[in-house]
């Protein structure tokens, strides 16, 4: 080995490029997902440029055109126009924008929660661990969906909002976001307990403690930054999952409030349009499975990449 | 064993008993309440009316107080009166419950009787192409937004060749068994398709880890057929592992029974869920989330006690 002859820390270094390494190219067989990433990025950027594709089509998402209703595709508007006879592509690009921002915006949300009570729960041990785990058990037996409908009905105004906050038109955005990530955090809080029961036997930890650091330095230097890979898998396996209820509670029409295009809203008036225009009923249905499956593909290969199940590595 | 049982049933009643003040909470923060909607349909009453009212209901008092009275209530047997049924809340929900029990039951025993074969099937060779395939749909199954598998189904069915009707119950005026049942054809269908994809998964998942232990070598060596080893041993020691995580599931199952009965107007529980938070019908609302809640738990509280009693290895503390 020519780590040997190095002086410990460069030894150190070389050793973290090889894991490196070995993971990029574990990640590279998953054939899915390496296309799966290529594929969220192409829809990353879209959704970026759907500024840009309106200006160029020279429409405006906003602009109803009743002289222009359900057209099909033509040079003006490359996938048709919707019911209103607004440009069906722009609003799609702009409907990803919502989507791709409330699913990556309550995942990490949720990571966020699910690390503080994982790490909380692994470190502490005891009655502390105990009564976590009870309320994570308990929040995973719950039927979330039933839930997520009477949280996004309920009137913000009741909770002490101002009715300037509570009745803002972007309000059903950060609502959504924060009701999917309430549910979201139960699978992180599991692995970042799991992580944190095995690596607070690891000898550096050990030696961390009896050298006298805090129990907040302990966690923050030693135990989180080794817990980062079971973390990004399981963030990354919730975005699809949250994605979903997202569009499910704007077809409903307790989601994201239209005249803001989301997929889900986007297919609720698409509902009554099957039969003149079934075209229109597909396009966003088919945005919303590519993205999801997208991120199921992701997070799998991911998962085999980092194998959270052997932390040791 | 029976502190076992005991703990664990003493755990699910402190979670119901949570949950049912978190949900009553809940209802009391859906906009508008019952006197706003009385005052609505009554130009009449003057606030000092409205007023009396509240007190008569003892809508003024603390919430913790109103759920007391709630609490008693209905542990009495009085669940109060559904606003939008102009029925008692029971009343409404036995039939409700029975379709949705149809429903759901109905997709679930195809479901299973294809995603076990289904499972087994590819993890008979794991990596190949048929295990390839089957992950790939199940894969699909879990990431395709559930209605709009159901819109599709009725843009293909009801649509397009008109098979079928689009969504309802019966035919008005018709009624009868074989006319419902041609209307739960692709309520069920939407749904056995979204549970054979995450039913098989596990299928597959837990015989493959079956299948790498030492006693299936041992099957082996002594001779067996593939056939043999992979039905009479590795599938029946699977099966423990699948019938928890089926169970842990039924949380899943009921959101997609709520999508697909909406999407079809099927008058079953999730529909009725949906329906009367969207009507402001409180009583009605707060009594079926309750028990669709009690129902989840009481199938997670099963799937734990089934894995202990099925599987004599595990020790119970």
């Amino acid at each position: 080995m020519s780590a040997a002859v190095l002086s410990p820390a460069a030894g150190a270094a070389a050793g973290r490029r090889d894991m490196r390494r070995r993971r990029l190219r574990r990640f590279l067989r998953h054939r899915l997902a390496v296309a799966s990433a290529v594929v969220l990025a192409l829809l990353i950027l879209a959704a970026a440029f759907a500024p840009a594709v309106e200006r160029l089509l020279g429409t405006d998402i906003r602009n109803v055109d009743l002289t222009a209703l359900l057209q099909g595709p033509s040079l003006a508007h490359p996938l048709g126009t919707d019911e209103l006879g607004r440009d069906l592509l722009v609003r799609l690009l702009y409907g990803g924008r919502i989507s791709l921002l409330v699913g990556l915006s309550a995942a990490v949300f949720s990571a966020l929660i699910g690390a503080v009570v994982g790490i909380l729960a692994g470190y502490f041990g005891g009655r502390l661990d105990d009564l976590l785990m009870r309320l994570t058990d308990g929040v995973i037996a719950l039927p979330i969906l039933p839930l997520l409908i009477v949280l996004a009905a309920v009137d913000l105004t009741k909770l002490g909002l101002p009715a300037s906050v509570a009745n803002a038109s972007d309000i059903s955005l950060y609502r959504i976001i924060v009701i999917t990530a309430l549910f979201g955090w139960t699978g992180v809080a599991r692995l970042v307990r799991g992580a944190t029961l095995s690596l607070k036997e690891r000898e550096f930890v050990r030696a961390a403690i009896a050298m006298g650091a805090s129990p907040w330095r302990v966690m923050r230097v030693h135990i989180l930054p080794n817990a980062i890979s079971p973390i990004v898998v399981a963030t990354t396996l919730s975005v699809g999952g949250i994605i979903l209820f997202e569009s499910v509670l704007s077809f409903l029409g307790l989601g994201i409030q239209p005249p803001i295009p989301s997929w889900g809203n986007m297919l609720t008036g698409a509902q009554e349009q099957m039969t003149n225009a079934p075209l229109l009923m597909i396009w966003p249905g088919l945005m919303i499975f590519v993205t999801v499956i997208a991120f199921n593909f992701l997070g799998d290969g991911l998962q085999d990449a980092l194998d959270p199940r052997a932390l040791g590595d | 064993m029976s502190a076992f049982l005991i703990r664990r049933l003493v755990q699910s009643l402190a979670v119901i008993a949570i949950m049912s003040f978190l949900v009553y909470a809940l209802i009391g923060l859906m906009p508008g309440d019952p006197i706003d909607i009385m005052i609505s349909s009554d130009p009449k009453l003057t606030p000092a009316d409205a007023a009396r009212l509240r007190a008569l209901y003892g809508l003024d008092l603390p919430i913790g107080e109103r759920y007391w009275n709630w609490l008693t209530a209905a542990l009495g047997g009085d669940l109060g009166f559904s606003r939008s049924h102009n029925r008692p809340v029971l009343e409404v929900m036995g039939p409700h419950l029975l379709r949705t029990l149809l429903l759901m039951g109905l997709s679930f025993v195809i479901s299973v009787a294809i995603a076990i074969p289904l499972g087994v099937w590819a993890a008979a060779r794991p990596y190949s192409l048929r295990d390839y395939a089957v992950n790939l749909f199940s894969f699909a199954g879990r990431s395709a937004p559930p209605f709009w598998l159901a819109l599709i189904l009725i843009f293909v069915f009801a649509v397009w060749l008109g098979w079928l009707p689009a969504g309802g119950l019966e035919t008005i005026g018709k009624g009868g068994f074989w006319d419902r049942l041609h209307y739960l054809v692709l309520p069920v269908l939407a749904l056995t398709l979204l549970n054979v994809a995450g039913f098989a998964r596990f299928v597959r998942a837990e015989t493959i880890a079956v299948m790498r232990q030492d006693f299936i070598r041992t099957a082996r060596a002594k001779g067996l057929t593939e056939r043999s080893v992979l039905l009479g041993h590795a599938l029946r020691n699977a099966m423990i592992p699948i019938v928890t995580i089926v169970a842990l599931d039924f949380g899943t199952l009921f959101s997609g029974a709520l999508i697909t009965e909406t999407v079809f107007a099927y008058p079953g529980m999730g529909k009725m869920i949906f329906d009367s938070i969207l009507a402001n019908d409180f009583n009605l609302a707060l009594v079926g989330l309750l028990f669709a809640t009690f129902v989840t738990l009481a199938a997670n509280l099963g799937a734990d006690i089934a894995y202990a009693v099925l599987d004599p290895r595990i020790a119970l503390q």
